[in-house]
């Protein structure tokens, strides 16, 4: 039974980019522990919320509380000692190409702490191991397949042992079997270590297999249309937006009349 | 009918019939791109000389193909039918299988493209929106010199936490690595101002004199300014398409929401690196361009010692050191205006490239600019 602590509260938040506007009146939390997943379809505006989520982006209005402090208004100091509670691993994995595997884990390890070389090296090999790429600690990001960026990347997101972590569509561009290892992966890291899980997608097969928690954005309202557990929103047939979501449909009216 | 790959089937053609009540075309064969663009002038033409009726139609029955070119066309000819006078045109014995096509031409006739297009800008308009982006982006680069200037004091101020060996490496593919061009250059600039000068000096005999304009020239102004060239060229371009690379593969993010700043990061090493390595290669390049004009003075005959002695005499340290504080901030420069152009790169393909050619382009700009504004500068202090 998880405890309903806060870790992530975001209140009447107004997404976008300067003066454009992309989400508005943003109101939600997240729970310790849990996986939290934000979906909706593409162009809506989750890969912005997620960039709001970790400070890359100033708010237009509102708040981003992480761990009881706001990221907004904090100061740089001070927002750079809530960023290093968070690991973000981005979709393309954003490994720094000119370092190795290692140095990449250890990068955030050797500016962070004060721990021997030695220690930090086994630090980062015990995190390659938890995602199953011990053997790749020296190769370069270059020669790395798409599964594995996205490993070395959450691994490089856990290097501080963060207690959350924000994933920008983790699953997209990877095959059905690296994509289902890499969901196992993360179930595994929440339940294990209590990380709590931010997640950005659209893969119904990974909402499916690990979600706790799930808001659905929609583009034409700017806001949240749905909330809730995966079942919760499986069953919602009020609403078409999340209906036509989870059951794959399509409402272009003319493919329609072609399929007829 | 199904088509396959050896399904024969003839090209278009036509033939027109007539009666009181209906002016027929009988389409046949392959109605596809080719055969659209063969007939789009023609048939218009005969079926305007042929009116003899009120109604025109369009027989397809035997069309064996029929693509969305052909679809096209058979609205063509309609329109074109319509313009010569017909009141009516028909399409006659349109197989099922078409039908979609025909409504699918049909609906994406009524849409209004000229809506969806953006409307053409004027010229002002042009203008004030290029105006208002240079605002924005020079605003963007005084902001990160601000940056900049404060990270660099900050690294003074700390010099632990500069990351030197990020520093190094810079320095030696920077400056290390430019060594070559940099003696290529000045050799040659050195060599043929001296042969230039050497012409109208003979004319008075004064041949060695040359030694004292290359001297000077190449001191005060030619080395800086040869050697700040020459790193624009290679050095501003390739931090602008690291960094600018970086950018895109939201490596830049990444760093940022570990909580380690990117102008710390990335910019710094560089620019520090650059500042150090720019004096150096000048005195190299001083050196270089000297010997230059040394080769051409002995090969006239004068001893090699009354050369260095011309020089010595003439150039003062003052020039020495002017020429030096010069390629100091022309090192700046050229590292900062290679780091904002690579960090201002947006996205897409062309979009490194770009911040490229503008760091290239700004370094040099700015190159010429403080270069005259030095030259005024030590005018007046008498330098």
């Amino acid at each position: 039974m998880k405890q309903h602590q806060i870790a992530i509260k975001i209140e009447d938040l107004v997404a976008g980019y300067g003066k454009t506007v992309i989400l508005e009146n943003l109101n939600f939390e997240v729970f310790k522990g849990e996986i939290f997943v934000i979906i909706g379809g593409s162009g809506c505006g989750k890969s912005t919320l997620l960039k709001h989520m970790i400070g890359l982006l100033p708010p237009v209005s509102g708040k981003v509380i992480i761990l009881g402090k706001d990221l907004a208004s904090a100061t740089s100091t001070a927002k750079n000692s809530i960023l290093q509670n968070i690991g973000v691993a981005f979709q393309s994995g954003a490994l720094f190409g000119s370092m190795t595997v290692m140095e990449n884990i250890k990068l955030p390890l050797m500016e962070f702490t004060r721990l021997p070389d030695s220690a930090i090296e086994n630090i980062v090999q015990m995190k390659l191991q938890l995602v199953g790429l011990e053997k790749s600690a020296y190769l370069m990001p270059g020669e790395l397949s798409g599964g594995m960026k996205k490993r070395a990347a959450l691994a490089r997101a856990m290097a501080l042992d963060p207690s959350i972590i924000f994933l920008d569509e983790p699953s997209a561009g990877l095959d059905p079997v690296t994509s289902a290892e890499l969901d196992y992966l993360i179930k595994d890291l929440a339940s294990s270590l209590g990380i709590t899980f931010v997640i950005v997608t659209h893969e119904l097969a990974s909402i499916d297999a690990i979600s706790d928690r799930i808001i659905m954005l929609e583009k034409t309202t700017k806001g949240i249309i749905a909330t809730g557990t995966p079942d919760q929103l499986k069953q919602d047939k009020q609403n078409p937006h999340v209906y036509n979501f989870f059951n794959r449909n399509h409402s272009n009216p003319n493919t329609d009349k072609g399929k007829k | 009918m199904t088509l396959s790959a050896d399904t024969i089937v003839t090209p278009v053609s036509f033939s027109i019939s007539k009666d009181p009540e209906a002016c027929t075309v009988h389409l046949l064969g392959r109605l596809d791109a080719n055969g659209a663009a063969h007939l789009w002038q023609t048939l218009p033409t005969q079926i305007s000389k042929q009116r003899t009726a009120d109604t025109l139609i369009l027989d397809l029955e035997h069309l064996d193909y029929l693509d969305t070119a052909g679809t096209v066309f058979l609205f063509h000819l309609k329109t074109a039918g319509e313009s010569s006078g017909f009141k009516q045109v028909l399409m006659d014995h349109l197989k099922p299988e078409y039908t979609a096509m025909i409504e699918l031409a049909k609906t994406a006739r009524q849409t209004d493209r000229k809506t969806l297009q953006p409307s053409d800008l004027s010229f002002v308009e042009t203008r004030g929106e290029k105006l208002s982006v240079f605002m924005a982006e020079t605003k963007e680069f005084i902001t990160y010199i601000g940056e900049i200037t404060w990270a660099l004091m900050t690294s003074v101020r700390h010099p632990g936490s500069i990351r030197w060996a990020d520093t190094f490496l810079v320095a030696e593919r920077a400056g290390v690595n430019a060594l070559g061009i940099v003696a290529l250059i000045s050799f040659i600039v050195g060599l043929v101002m001296a042969f230039q000068a050497a012409i109208p000096m003979q004319m008075f005999g004064a041949e060695l004199y040359v030694a004292n304009l290359i001297g000077i020239a190449m001191v005060r102004e030619l080395g800086p300014l040869m050697t700040a060239i020459v790193l624009a060229g290679r050095s501003a371009s390739a931090f602008a398409a690291e960094i600018g690379t970086m950018r895109i593969n939201e490596e830049i993010d990444a760093l940022t929401v570990m909580g380690l700043d990117p102008v710390r990061f990335l910019i710094v090493p560089r620019i520090i690196a650059s500042t150090i390595i720019t004096p150096l290669l000048t005195i190299f390049s001083n050196l270089v361009g000297i010997l230059g004009g040394a080769l051409v003075i002995t090969s006239m005959g004068y001893p090699i010692i009354s050369y260095y002695n011309q020089i010595v005499s003439f150039v003062e340290w003052n020039d020495f050191m002017g020429g030096l504080l010069k390629s100091f901030v022309f090192g700046i420069l050229i590292a900062a205006t290679g780091c904002i152009r690579g960090y201002q790169t947006q996205s897409g393909p062309s979009a490194v490239g770009i911040s490229t050619t503008r760091a290239v382009v700004t370094s040099i700009v700015l190159i010429a600019v403080f270069d005259g504004i030095f030259s005024i500068m030590y005018y007046f202090l008498g330098i």
